[in-house]
C-alpha cells in the first residue's frame, strides 16, 4: 500500500513541475493527458491497482488519489488562465525591466553598530540601563571620584544649564544611578547621548553617542575585565582581531586601561586611520575605584567590579570609512540610504 | 610632553632601545606616544657656513649681499633677506642642490641682478620651530662646511608623549627616564653639564652651597624671602647669582630646547626652561636689581592689584590669587607667569632664582581665572615633587653659572613652612590578588615597585609597608593605587583573559530601550530612514537654556523633536531631495523644578514628503496624503498598545494645518502625540516640494508591554454581507455614523468597512455618499437572510432618527 501512496506523492510532485513548466496551451494539454488522461494517464494506472489492495487499505489510498486529482486539476485550470493571459500580454512585456519595490528604510549606521554591541553583551548576561542626559555635577563628576578642581575634570569641557546642573559629559553617571537603584550582581550597558563643548568639525561633535558598561559583584577581577572585553572585541571585530590592553587613567577606575584592537582597515600593517601603529583605540575601561563604591554606599572590601566606555559613532566612522563625523548628524537621505 | 631621545638617553645611559621601541614600551606603561618626529630627516643637506662679509644689495634695500664660507674652498655669493645677518656670524646654510623640509630644492638664482649660490636658513625653514624673525645664528665653535645636523647634535628624535592627568611625574625627561631606564630609578643619572668658561664657579657652588631651611622667612644675599600664605605656597627656595652676562645660549643648550619645540630666548631663561623640562621643576629668574626691597613676599593679591605678565598682557588680579611680590607690588603670578617689571633682560647683572612649590588647586583656579596656561602652571596644578626641589635648584644655578657666568651666593634660602612627609601605605598581597585575579606574592611586589622609587619598609606575607617617593605623592595615596602600579608594571598583556562563570544580573532590561528597538524595526520596514541629531535648539524651539552655548542657534535644549526634523528636511530640500522619510527617537527637555534637573521625555518623531512609493515605470508617482499620515498614526497607536481608536482629529495645532491635524490619546485620556500636515509657514521649502507630513509621540515604559493578544475561535459558519450606500450630511462625521451602525447592528454585526465615498450627480448638495460593507456572522449557526435584513432595518432606522441619514436610492 505504501508503494501506491509514494507513487501518488511522486505523481503530485512531477505534476506540479510539469504544469508550471508548460509554456502554452498545447504543452499544458499534453501534460493533462499524461497525468490525468482517462485511458493512459498516470493516475488511472494507479487507480487500476486499487483492486489489489485489502478492503481496509483501499479507502485510504482512494482518498489520497482523489486529493492528488483535485490538486492537479486546480493547478491545470489556473495555469490555463495564466498561459492564455500570458500569451495576450507577452507581446507588451519586457521582463528585463525592473520590478516594483517599496521604499527601503534604514537604521542609522550608529544604531546598527549599537545593535551589534547590544547583541554581544546580551549574550554575555548584560541588560540595558538608562539615565538622564541632564545631570548634576555630583553624578557626572563628584561621585565618579573627579573633584571639580582637579585637572581630570578638564578632560571634558562641559555644557552647564545652571550652577551644579550640566549635560552629562559621559554615560558614567548611569553607573552611579544603577548602583543606587539595584544591588549586585550588576551587569549593565548604558547607551546614550553625551555632550562636550567641542566645536563641530570633521572629528568632533558637541553631542555624540556613548556606551557605558558596568559589572559589580563579589570577586570580580581584572582578569574578568580582560576576558569579557576581549571576548566582546573578538565578536565585534572578528575572531582574527587581536586585542591589547594598555594602562591608562580615568578618575573613576583603578587600575584603568585603554583597549586597542588590531586595525581592521589595514590588517594591522599601519595606516592613517591607526596613525601607523596598527592598533585602534576602541574603549576605556578599568576596575571600579573604591571611592566610587563609597559614594554609592557599597563596601569596597566586599564588592569589586569593572566599567568600560566606548563611542559607537567612532566605531561606525572607522568601520564604514566615513571621513567626517558631521555626516552622522546631518540626516542627509543620500547618506542614510547607503545603510539600508 | 615633548621628549628629546638624545636628552632622554643622557639621563638613562643604560637605555639602548631605539625610539620605536621606546614608544612601544611607553604605550604599554600607560603613556602612549602620539608621534615620533625625526628632526634631521629633511635637513641632512644643510651645512655650517660663516658670513665673511655682508653689504647692502645694490638693487634692494631690504636684501643683503653676502660673501659666505661654506667650507668648499671658494667664497660663495649669497643674497639674504634676513635683518640679523652680520659679518662673522655662523648660520645653517643650504648650498645649491640641497633640499629643505617641504621638498624645496635650492637652485642657483639671480635675485635682483645678483647671483645667489645658496640660502642662509631660519629655524622655521629647517622645521625647528616657528621662529621666522631672522636666520638662525649659531653660537659656539663651528667649522664651515661640516654637517649642521652633526655639528649641533640634531640627529635626534622628538617623542611626543601623551601624559595622563594623574602622572605629573612624567612631565620631564627625568620622569620618562625613571620609567624606562634598566633598573628604574637606580639607572637614572644627572649628566654632567658641558664644561664652560665659568666651570670654576660651578665647582665652587657645588662645594659650598648650603640650603638654609626656615619655616616662615629666610634671607639670601641680602634678599628677605617671606611666605605669608603657607596654605598656597608650600615651599619657596631662592638663590642669588651675581654678575651674569645675559646673551644667547650656547648651541648645545639651544639645540636641546629646539629639539623639544621650544624657542631659545636668552641664556638665563633658557637655563630655567632646560631645568623644567629635564627635572619637571618650574623655575623663574628675576632681575634682582628690579626687585624693590630687595624682598620677596609670597602672598595673596590685594584688591585692585594688577600685573603686566611676560606676554605683555595687563592682568587684573583677584584677591585670593597667589602672587610673588617685592616690597611694594606683584612681580609674578605664582606658578603661572612672571611679570614684565622684574623680567631678566640684556642688561640684567644679578639674578634671583625662584624654585617653589605652589598648591595645585589654587594654581588651577588662578590659571583658569586668567585664561593663561603655561609650562609652569601645567605642572603645578598636577603636582610637583617637593623632594626634587633641591636638586632642581642646584641644577638650575649650576646651569646659569655655566652658560651666563657670574658667581652664586653659597647660601640658598629655603622657606618650608610644613615639611611634606612621604606617605607610607599598607599593601596586602591578598587584596592585590583579589582585585587583579592572579596571585601576586610579596617578593614579586617588591621587585615591581622598587624600580619606580617606592621603598618597601616591611615585606610581610600578609602586608607590605611602602613609602611613596615625592614624585608619586599626588597619584599614589591608597592601597589600590599601589595595586595599579603592580598591575601596570606586571604588564596587562600578561594577565589571562579566559571567561569565567558569572552570577546573573539583578537589573531588568530598560523597557524604553525595548520599545525603541521595536519602533525602529516598524519604521524601517515601512521605508523610513533613521535620523540621529543632537538635543540643541534655537531659543524659539527650547525652554531649557544652556549657560555656555556654542552658538545662539544651539542655545537651548529642544522641547520637541519634530522642529529639528523639519530642519533636517530643509537640509535635504537644499540638496534637491524631494522624497524624504525620516524618523528619530530621542530626548526632549522641559524645565524642571527650581534648582533641579530638567524633565526629560523620550519621543518618536517622523516626517515624510514626496512620493508614497518608489518610482516605478508602470504607474505615475502618487504623493503621500492625509490617509498615509492617519494610517501611520493608527498603526503606531496599535504598536504602542493604545488601540486604533486613540487617533482623533484635533483641529488646532500651531505646527499643523488645523483641518489636517490629529492627536493620539492614551486610554487614560492624556494626549501622548500629535500629527498632521505641517503648516507651510513652518518649513523653508522650495516651490517644487510636496506636502509635508509629520508626527511626534511621547514614549513611556507602559507602551513597551503590548496587551497580550486574546484568541478568538475561528468562524465555523459563513458570514452574510450587506452593502449600504448612505447619504450623509456634510456636518455629520463618518465616525458618528459608524458608531450608530455598531450600536444598532446587534450582536452578530462583526465588521463595518467603508469602501467608497462619493459626491456628485445623484447626491444632493450638502451631503456625500458613504458606502459601507456590513458583515454579519453568528458563532453557532448560519444566519438567515431574515435575521440580517431585520438588523439592517434597525440600523437604517437609527441612522435616520439620529443623523437624518438616508439610504441612497
Amino acid at each position: 500500500m505504501t508503494d501506491l501512496i509514494d507513487e501518488l506523492e511522486a505523481l503530485e510532485r512531477e505534476g506540479r513541475e510539469a504544469i508550471s513548466g508548460a509554456r502554452d496551451a498545447a504543452a499544458l494539454e499534453a501534460a493533462r493527458v499524461r497525468l490525468l488522461g482517462r485511458k493512459d494517464g498516470r493516475l488511472t494506472a494507479i487507480l487500476r491497482r486499487l483492486g489489489d489492495l485489502s478492503p481496509e487499505e483501499r479507502p485510504r489510498v482512494g482518498a489520497a488519489a482523489n486529493r492528488v486529482k483535485e490538486v492537479l486539476t486546480g493547478l491545470l485550470e489556473a495555469r490555463a488562465v495564466e498561459v492564455e493571459g500570458g500569451a495576450a500580454q507577452a507581446a507588451g512585456i519586457d521582463p528585463t525591466l525592473p520590478g516594483r519595490r517599496p521604499w527601503r528604510g534604514a537604521r542609522h549606521p550608529v544604531t546598527q553598530v549599537m545593535d551589534e554591541i547590544y547583541a554581544i553583551f546580551r549574550s554575555l548576561g548584560f541588560t540595558r540601563a538608562r539615565g538622564p542626559e541632564a545631570e548634576t555635577d555630583w553624578y557626572n563628576f563628584t561621585a565618579l571620584n573627579t573633584p571639580l578642581d582637579h585637572p581630570a575634570a578638564d578632560m571634558h569641557d562641559t555644557f552647564y544649564l545652571a550652577p551644579g546642573v550640566l549635560l552629562r559629559s559621559h554615560t558614567s553617571p548611569v553607573q552611579i544611578r544603577t548602583m543606587q537603584a539595584y544591588r549586585p550582581p550588576i551587569r549593565i550597558i548604558a547607551p546614550g547621548m553625551v555632550y562636550r563643548r567641542d566645536p563641530f568639525d570633521a572629528s568632533h561633535a558637541p553631542g555624540f553617542d556613548q556606551l557605558e558598561g558596568l559589572v559589580v559583584d563579589e570577586g570580580v577581577s581584572l582578569v574578568d575585565l580582560k576576558a569579557t572585553l576581549a571576548e566582546f572585541a573578538r565578536r565585534l571585530f572578528g575572531p582574527e582581531a587581536r586585542v591589547r590592553f594598555r594602562p591608562s587613567f580615568f578618575p573613576f577606575t583603578e587600575p584603568s586601561a585603554e583597549v586597542d584592537v588590531s586595525c581592521f582597515l589595514c590588517g594591522a600593517k599601519g595606516c592613517p586611520a591607526c596613525k601607523g601603529t596598527g592598533w585602534m583605540e576602541i574603549m576605556g575601561a578599568g576596575m571600579v575605584d573604591p571611592a566610587v563604591f563609597e559614594a554609592v554606599g557599597y563596601d569596597p572590601e566586599r564588592y569589586t567590579g569593572f566599567a568600560f566606555g566606548m563611542g559607537p559613532g567612532r566605531i561606525a566612522l572607522q568601520r564604514y570609512g566615513i571621513p567626517d563625523i558631521r555626516l552622522l548628524y546631518e540626516s542627509d537621505v543620500r547618506f542614510l540610504e547607503q545603510f539600508s | 610632553m615633548d621628549i628629546s631621545y638624545r636628552w632622554l638617553k643622557s639621563l638613562a645611559p643604560g637605555l639602548v632601545a631605539a625610539p620605536e621601541e621606546v614608544a612601544e614600551r611607553l604605550a604599554m606603561y600607560g603613556a602612549p606616544v602620539d608621534a615620533l618626529v625625526r628632526l634631521d630627516a629633511e635637513i641632512r643637506d644643510i651645512v655650517i657656513a660663516r658670513v665673511i662679509e655682508a653689504r647692502r644689495h645694490p638693487n634692494a634695500d631690504r636684501l643683503s649681499l653676502c660673501q659666505v664660507d661654506a667650507g668648499t674652498g671658494e667664497v660663495l655669493s649669497v643674497v639674504c633677506g634676513a635683518p640679523n645677518v652680520r659679518p662673522g656670524g655662523i648660520y645653517p646654510f643650504a648650498p645649491v642642490g640641497a633640499s629643505l623640509p617641504g621638498g624645496v630644492t635650492i637652485r642657483k638664482a639671480k635675485i635682483r641682478g645678483e647671483e645667489s649660490q645658496g640660502m642662509l636658513c631660519s629655524a622655521r625653514e629647517l622645521g625647528l620651530g616657528r621662529d621666522h624673525e631672522g636666520i638662525l645664528e649659531l653660537h659656539g665653535d663651528f667649522t664651515p662646511g661640516e654637517s649642521f645636523v652633526e655639528a649641533v647634535g640634531l640627529d635626534d628624535v622628538r617623542i611626543v608623549v601623551d601624559v595622563t592627568a594623574n602622572r605629573p611625574d612624567l612631565l620631564s625627561h627625568l620622569g620618562i627616564a625613571r620609567e624606562l631606564a634598566p633598573g628604574g630609578v637606580a639607572g637614572v643619572t644627572l649628566p654632567p653639564l658641558p664644561a664652560g668658561a665659568n666651570s670654576q664657579a660651578v665647582v665652587d657652588f657645588r662645594a659650598e652651597a648650603r640650603f638654609e631651611t626656615r619655616t616662615d622667612a629666610a634671607e639670601v644675599g641680602g634678599v628677605q624671602i617671606t611666605i605669608q600664605d603657607p596654605d598656597l605656597c608650600l615651599r619657596y627656595m631662592g638663590a642669588v647669582i651675581r654678575g651674569v652676562r645675559v646673551g644667547p645660549s650656547p648651541e648645545w643648550l639651544a639645540t636641546r630646547l629646539r629639539a623639544i619645540g621650544l624657542r631659545p630666548i636668552n641664556n638665563v631663561v633658557d637655563a630655567t626652561n632646560y631645568t623644567l623640562h629635564e627635572l619637571g621643576q618650574p623655575l623663574h629668574a628675576f632681575d634682582l636689581d628690579r626687585l624693590e626691597g630687595p624682598e620677596i613676599r609670597v602672598r595673596r593679591a590685594a584688591a585692585g592689584e594688577a600685573i603686566v605678565t611676560l606676554d605683555g598682557e595687563r592682568r587684573a588680579l583677584e584677591p585670593g590669587m597667589l602672587v610673588i611680590a617685592d616690597a611694594s607690588r606683584p612681580v609674578a603670578v605664582a606658578g603661572v607667569m612672571g611679570g614684565e617689571n622684574s623680567e631678566v633682560t640684556e642688561s640684567t647683572r644679578d639674578v634671583l632664582l625662584e624654585c617653589a612649590l605652589f598648591d595645585p588647586a589654587a594654581t588651577r583656579r588662578t590659571r583658569r581665572a586668567l585664561g593663561l596656561s603655561t609650562d609652569a602652571s601645567y605642572r603645578y596644578e598636577r603636582g610637583v615633587d617637593p623632594d626634587g626641589m633641591e636638586t632642581a635648584c642646584r641644577r638650575a644655578v649650576e646651569l646659569i653659572l655655566s652658560v651666563a657666568g657670574g658667581r652664586a651666593e653659597p647660601v640658598v634660602a629655603d622657606v618650608y613652612p610644613a615639611r611634606l612627609e612621604p606617605a607610607v601605605i599598607t599593601l596586602r598581597p591578598a587584596r592585590a590578588a583579589h582585585l587583579l585575579g592572579v596571585p601576586v606574592g610579596a617578593p614579586e611586589i617588591v621587585d615591581l615597585l622598587t624600580p619606580l622609587g617606592f621603598e618597601v619598609l616591611e615585606a610581610g606575607d600578609a602586608a607590605l609597608r611602602v613609602r611613596v617617593p615625592g614624585h608619586r605623592r599626588y597619584d599614589v595615596t591608597r592601597e589600590v593605587d599601589l595595586i595599579e602600579e603592580v598591575a601596570r608594571r606586571y604588564g596587562y598583556d600578561n594577565f589571562p583573559d579566559e571567561l569565567r562563570a558569572y552570577r546573573p544580573n539583578t537589573v531588568p532590561e530598560d523597557p524604553i530601550a525595548l520599545l525603541e528597538d521595536r519602533l525602529r524595526s516598524f519604521l524601517v520596514a515601512r521605508g523610513f530612514l533613521e535620523s540621529r541629531t543632537m538635543g540643541f535648539a534655537a531659543e524659539s524651539e527650547g525652554d531649557v537654556a544652556l549657560v555656555n552655548p556654542l552658538s545662539s542657534a544651539e542655545s537651548r535644549l529642544r522641547r520637541a523633536l519634530l522642529p529639528g526634523l523639519i530642519h533636517r528636511l530643509e537640509h535635504n530640500f537644499a540638496h534637491g531631495q524631494r522624497n524624504v522619510r525620516l524618523f528619530e527617537i530621542g530626548t526632549a527637555f522641559a524645565p524642571g523644578p527650581a534648582g533641579g534637573l530638567p524633565v526629560e521625555t523620550t519621543r518618536l518623531a517622523v516626517i515624510f514628503t514626496g512620493a508614497r512609493y518608489a518610482a516605478h515605470w508602470s504607474e505615475p508617482a502618487a504623493p503621500f496624503d492625509v490617509w498615509d499620515l492617519k494610517g501611520l498614526l493608527e498603526d503606531l497607536a496599535l504598536e504602542l498598545g493604545l488601540g486604533a481608536g486613540a487617533v482623533e482629529p484635533s483641529g488646532v495645532e500651531p505646527l499643523f494645518i488645523p483641518a489636517l491635524a490629529f492627536r493620539v490619546v492614551a486610554p487614560d485620556g492624556t494626549m501622548v502625540g500629535e500629527g498632521g500636515q505641517v503648516a507651510p509657514e513652518r518649513v523653508d521649502a522650495p516651490a517644487w516640494a510636496g506636502s509635508i507630513w509629520g508626527l511626534e509621540i511621547q514614549l513611556s515604559a507602559a507602551m513597551a508591554t503590548r496587551p497580550t493578544p486574546a484568541f478568538h475561535e475561528l468562524p465555523a459558519f459563513p458570514a452574510i454581507e450587506r452593502d449600504l450606500a448612505l447619504l450623509v450630511p456634510d456636518q455629520t462625521p463618518a465616525a458618528a455614523v459608524e458608531a450608530t451602525i455598531r450600536a444598532a447592528g446587534g450582536a452578530h454585526l462583526r465588521d463595518i468597512e467603508p469602501f467608497d465615498v462619493y459626491r456628485g450627480p445623484g447626491v444632493p448638495e450638502g451631503s456625500r455618499s458613504i458606502a459601507y460593507r456590513l458583515r454579519f456572522r453568528a458563532q453557532d449557526r448560519t444566519l438567515t437572510d431574515r435575521e440580517v435584513d431585520s438588523a439592517v432595518g434597525r440600523v437604517l432606522h437609527r441612522l435616520r432618527d439620529e443623523h437624518g441619514v438616508q439610504r441612497r436610492g
